[in-house]
């Protein structure tokens, strides 16, 4: 009965962690606000459909080109289609292969890095020198390379991006493990004959963690330049789907003709959103690196 | 009575570093009966915390335990499979740390620490297992431990955590518990508390407690029977009050010399010197070079374990010469 009482508590005191985070972020101003806008991106992300005032793939050739007006916030494009709707819509897309390629990565560079950090020797070897081959190549050119050869579905999309993450965060777990296994704490949970999975990934991966979610925010965002990037230049995301990067690409040709708002509102979405992405990053790094704490 | 808990037996362990082999631990013999507390005393780089290591097979490369045997219950641990001696580890042979705050682990919270370990060697199911875990946490003295159980080490002072990693150490029912100078760190009294709540668990749950330190002090007020090492060997074993009374060999009688007194108006001894390199330790007696008695044959020969009134052991060439 006990027990119960103390499960009870459980969750009050995870909420108390929370709002210290949320205070600490809040003497930020700036990343503050970013962080505002990265929930109000993935609310419009998760609403587009009720929030999106047309559809964001019909069609009215009546209706191309039209410059910014009061029926469309952000005019419409040679097919005619609404530009705030596809941006709207657009949000879903880049977010969520980001979100998902990281997630991948992460989970990757967990196993990989905090495996051979702890294990050392010929195992340690293997897997640096397989991170090592892959970060040889410049990385949005390894990207280009995977969706070009595996054919350019939103899948092939995602994992262009896991791979070319994996190397940063296995490199940064790795160097984390290393210092972590020579804790005390790793040698207490030895001796209380703890298995050595159990050690690794239960007891001592989570300590890596803080230099990996301000990794994560920061790859978050230039997992969605890649994106965007790919689909730029035509190796991403196809047509008629909304995408920034895509959408942008549209734009582009038709900047010299002042034709300006095609390419700019998506252009701005890309870099509002990875920008936020940065400076969330950053002020996670003073909240969470105890070395920098202090240091204002 | 079947023989005692732990007899270790000739132990050597090496370290292959690349200056050369460090003899660290060499020959030693040691010797715990159930439920007592047995003193391992010396200085700093003199093999105690090796031994403890060794018995619980968690020396880490380059060591190397070359030779002995370390029987426990009546089984050669250096004969067990990895898989045997870790169900062995935290459940029969415990063992606590120098510096109890950063031996936890810092992103769980201690309750969950203790009740994650009740689950791996009992199987119990969480709600039970949170109960004993409440309950250990009562027993040594932890104010509030509903409270406290959700806590994380930084939240919590040196004391308290030593008071934690007491109670991990002791839920599983283990014969032995190793306590590796369980107060360094601590300040006096509260040293003091830490040490008396060791000594009446032991006596609570019938643990017998392998007590490593540097003081004389402590030995003399907690132990039954206590060992000095020095450069890795074991230099004289017997009970506390033997050893007090009558110390055999030069280097503990330099040891109790060197306790600082108030009541008796005397110049505080020091030992001269400082323990032999173990690369290429000295072939005869490893004191030799800082005894005031060495004569020749101590820098030539190793003196031999002699047995003096039968639980009296020691290794010197003089004793009761000098």
């Amino acid at each position: 009965m006990v027990g119960q009482l103390v499960r009870k508590e459980d969750w009050r005191i995870r909420l108390k962690h929370l709002q210290i985070m949320l205070r600490r972020l809040r003497r930020n101003s700036l990343s503050f606000g970013a962080l505002i806008v990265i929930l109000g991106i993935i609310l419009m992300a998760l609403f587009a459909p009720l929030i999106a005032p047309y559809d964001p793939n019909a069609t009215d050739a009546n209706q191309a080109m039209l410059s910014v007006s009061r029926q469309h916030l952000m005019g419409t494009d040679i097919f005619g289609r609404d530009i705030l709707s596809r941006v709207i819509h657009g949000a879903r897309v880049d977010l969520l292969v980001a979100l998902v390629a990281t997630i991948i990565a992460l989970a990757i560079s967990s196993f990989l890095g905090s495996l051979s950090g702890y294990s050392g020797g010929w195992l340690d070897h293997l897997v640096m020198r397989i991170i090592d081959t892959v970060m040889s190549f410049p990385s949005f050119i390894l990207a280009m390379g995977i969706t070009a050869a595996l054919g350019n579905k939103l899948i092939n999309v995602v994992m262009a991006i896991a791979i070319t993450h994996i190397p940063i965060y296995t490199r940064l777990i790795r160097g984390e493990m290393l210092h972590i296994r020579e804790m005390e704490y790793a040698e207490a949970a030895q001796t209380v004959g703890n298995p050595r999975s159990r050690i690794i990934f239960y007891h001592l991966l989570p300590n890596c963690f803080p230099p990996v979610i301000v990794q994560a925010t920061l790859a978050m965002g230039w997992a969605i330049l890649t994106v965007a990037g790919l689909s730029f230049i035509g190796l991403g995301i196809q047509p008629p789907a909304s995408e920034w990067g895509y959408m942008t690409a549209e734009g582009a040709t038709y900047i010299v003709s002042g034709e300006w708002w095609i390419f700019l509102f998506p252009g701005l979405a890309i870099m509002i959103t990875v920008f936020s992405f940065n400076m969330v990053g950053d002020a996670l790094r003073d909240i969470l690196d105890p070395r920098m704490r202090g240091i204002q | 009575m079947t023989g005692p808990l732990l007899q270790i037996e000739d132990l050597t362990v090496h370290f292959h570093t690349e200056e050369g082999i460090v003899e660290a631990v060499d020959g030693i013999q040691l010797l715990v009966q159930s439920g007592e507390v047995m003193g391992v005393v010396g200085e700093s780089g003199s093999g105690k915390s090796v031994t403890a290591l060794a018995i619980l097979r968690l020396i880490r490369e380059p060591g190397r335990i070359i030779q002995g045997t370390i029987q426990f219950a009546g089984r050669n641990l250096l004969g067990l499979s990895e898989e045997e001696m870790r169900t062995l580890r935290g459940s029969h042979i415990s063992m606590i740390f120098q510096s109890p705050r950063t031996s936890l682990n810092p992103v769980l919270s201690v309750g969950w620490q203790i009740e994650r370990l009740i689950r791996l060697h009992k199987k119990e199911h969480t709600e039970k297992a949170r109960d004993q875990a409440i309950q250990m946490l009562r027993q040594v003295g932890i104010p509030a431990p509903e409270r406290i159980y959700h806590e994380f080490p930084h939240q919590l002072s040196g004391g308290m955590c030593q008071r934690i990693m007491i109670a991990m150490a002791l839920v599983t029912n283990p014969k032995l518990l190793i306590a590796d100078e369980p107060t360094t760190g601590l300040d006096v009294s509260i040293a003091a508390q830490i040490l008396d709540l060791l000594k009446e668990m032991g006596q609570r749950t019938g643990a017998a407690i392998l007590l490593i330190t540097h003081d004389l002090g402590v030995v003399a007020g907690y132990c039954d029977r206590v060992a000095v090492m020095h450069a890795g060997q074991v230099v004289e074993s017997a009970s506390v009050k033997k050893l007090f009374q009558n110390p055999l060999h030069p280097y503990t009688l330099k040891l109790i010399h060197s306790i600082p007194r108030v009541d008796v108006d005397t110049v505080m001894e020091t030992i001269p010197g400082t323990v032999p390199g173990l690369i290429h330790p000295p072939p005869g007696c490893r004191f030799a070079g800082r005894c005031q008695v060495a004569r020749e044959v101590c820098r030539k020969i190793k003196p031999q374990v002699q047995s003096i009134n039968g639980d009296h052991q020691v290794a010197c060439h003089h004793i009761g010469h000098w």
